[in-house]
């Protein structure tokens, strides 16, 4: 499995993060060496197996939609970096 | 008496005796705290202080002649991705330094209505991704068996806290082994619950439907006793499974006649360490001789269980982690100006080097083109796996296999190899992957002085057979009274 340095920035975007040169090299080969490890699962005798999306039976989990209040908000707006009148503040958008 | 080597249910005792207070307790693992954590480095938050006012508090109403339940007062340690209102949950990563939770897991809150004392929150690897503890932000935890060693992990601080004698008993979680393996490297009993019989609520998410909240605890009593207080159904936990109220202590019996033991044999191929094998093969022949039948078999799914983890824990960690924006969770890179920076900076300087490879590996395996051959094809693994235990728990009532390749390594040893690492986590992950039940109980020590580990599988919702199972071995063989952590090999 080849990963290029084009493919590794694009996916590293997708996930919004910025390499630093020196990093890039590094995850290429980190991802390329799990990557072949990691395609044994096309070996595996699958043909036809579901698949499974969860460790309990899947099941849909339905409650009342009823407002409730969340009482601490205060304590959930003091991990905000930067807040504003009890909302989030996040730098200018449009121009 | 040393205090600090006793365990829950011998503190009880002693307490019910009058022969010790809720003070004197508390009083004796904050000193051993003091003593032993500059070399151990469990801890990310030290809440002795502060317990040391609520211990005196339950003392003075206990005198008062007040009832009080029987864990009042005990001590306890959480693992620092498990969030607790008012002190910081770090999941010791940078990104959450300063992150304190506006509401407690509901781990927490069964823990605290049981007025359990909470000593502090303790290091784990980063987000709980490792096999180490050596992927925290913070500090490398040293096993205390010797101190240039790794403790395991990634629940590696409540492990070597434990074993330290730091804490009569921790919470951890485990995602691919990371209370198993830390146990099992550390010499103490770690529990893995059935998916879905301990909620997630307000534990830090990694892998969504992996993860489980479950117990370290010095031996099957406090074990069982542990369990009893975090596991039950809740509303809030969309995964969680209403099995009815259960007193896990009922399964501490020594009668293990007839118990139905099966030993698949691919978990004792190439890799495993002889002494491990050993130890393992002295283990089951125990069993041999207290009454179970043990048969060995073919369970061919660990190589492909191992790949199709990998596969499903980054793919659920990069969307997990998606929520850390810069906006919400405390970091934001100074350097961010416009709303793409605060992404993107905050992210990349703030989560460490392997939160971002599994971030890496887990968008690659969801992205256009690859999601078929990689992300459905380990989902389709996922269930040949739950197919052939259920197979093979047709036949056995427990199953027993190494729970890791070798005993404790050495801090540094495979830190820059991740394939390395991840390659340890063998006999661990399938059990995650199916969701299943899985028990780390010490069987052995090493030439080198370190501790080996026996793991016990059972079918879902089966606590109560591997209680029993690791009971019984544990009253037969002892090791507790035979081993003892030596804090060898510090710094010089």
């Amino acid at each position: 499995m080849q990963v290029s340095k084009e493919e590794i920035l694009h996916i590293a975007d997708l996930a919004e993060l910025e390499l630093e040169e020196n990093e890039i090299e590094n995850y290429i080969v980190n991802l390329q060496d799990i990557l072949n490890f990691a395609n044994i699962v096309n070996n595996a005798p699958v043909e036809g197996v579901n698949i499974t999306i969860g460790a309990s039976e899947s099941k849909n989990v339905f409650r009342k939609d009823e407002k409730k209040v969340f009482d601490n908000i205060e304590g959930l707006l003091q991990n905000a970096p930067e807040q504003d009148r009890h909302m989030f503040k996040i730098p200018k958008v449009l121009n | 008496m040393n205090i600090t080597e006793l365990t829950v249910h011998e503190l009880q005792e002693k307490l019910k005796n009058k022969e010790l207070t809720i003070t004197q307790i508390n009083e004796a693992y904050i000193k051993q705290i003091k003593e032993k954590e500059p070399e151990v480095q469990a801890f990310i938050t030290d809440l002795t202080e502060a317990a040391i006012n609520q211990s005196k508090e339950i003392q003075a109403r206990l005198d008062n002649g007040e009832e009080l339940g029987n864990l009042a007062g005990i001590p306890i340690g959480i693992k620092d991705n498990i969030c607790t209102k008012g002190v910081k949950t770090t999941c010791a990563s940078k990104m959450l330094e300063n992150f304190v939770a506006p509401y407690d897991a509901t781990v927490m809150n069964k823990v605290n209505a049981e007025e359990m004392i909470s000593l502090g929150k303790l290091n784990m690897d980063e987000f709980a991704m490792g096999s180490s503890t050596e992927n925290s932000y913070f500090k490398k935890t040293k096993n205390p068996w010797d101190l240039s060693r790794v403790p395991g992990g990634s629940s590696g601080g409540s492990a070597a806290a434990v074993a330290a004698n730091m804490l009569p008993w921790a919470l951890g979680t485990d995602t691919g082994g990371s209370i198993r393996q830390p146990a099992s490297l550390c010499g103490i009993v770690g529990l893995k619950p059935t998916y879905g019989l301990v909620s997630r609520y307000g534990v830090v998410a990694y892998a969504s439907s992996l993860d489980q909240v479950g117990v370290l605890t010095k031996d099957v009593q406090d074990c069982a006793m542990l369990l009893n207080v975090i596991a039950g159904y809740d509303e809030m936990d969309s995964t969680s499974v209403d099995v009815g109220e259960k007193d896990y202590t009922q399964a501490l019996q020594k009668d293990i006649k007839g118990l139905k033991i099966g030993v698949p044999k691919e978990f004792y191929g190439e890799g495993i360490n002889e002494e491990v094998k050993v130890s393992l093969e002295t283990a089951i022949a125990k069993y041999k001789e207290m009454g179970a039948e043990v048969e060995e078999f073919s369970l061919d799914i660990a190589q492909y269980a191992l790949a199709a983890y990998y596969i499903i824990a980054c793919a659920e960690a990069s969307s997990n982690l998606g929520r850390y924006d810069g906006i919400r969770y405390t970091y934001r890179s100074p350097e961010a100006q416009t709303l793409k920076d605060v992404f993107k900076k905050s992210r990349s300087e703030a989560f460490g080097s392997e939160v971002k490879r599994r971030i890496i590996l887990g968008t690659y395996v969801l992205s256009s083109g690859y999601y078929d051959a990689y992300y459905k094809k380990a989902q389709q693994v996922r269930t040949l796996v739950m197919n052939e235990f259920s197979k093979a728990f047709e036949k056995y009532d427990v199953l027993i296999t190494p729970v890791s390749p070798t005993t404790a390594f050495k801090i540094g040893e495979k830190s820059t190899n991740p394939m390395e690492m991840y390659l340890a986590d063998i006999c661990t992950v399938s059990i995650n992957v199916a969701g299943l039940p899985g028990m780390s109980i010490p069987c052995g020590i090493d030439s080198q002085g370190l501790p080996i580990g026996m793991q016990l599988i059972g079918k879902k919702f089966s606590e109560e057979t591997l209680i029993k199972a690791a009971y019984a071995y544990e009253q037969e063989t002892n090791f507790r009274e035979k081993y003892k952590p030596t804090f060898k090999g510090g710094v010089q």
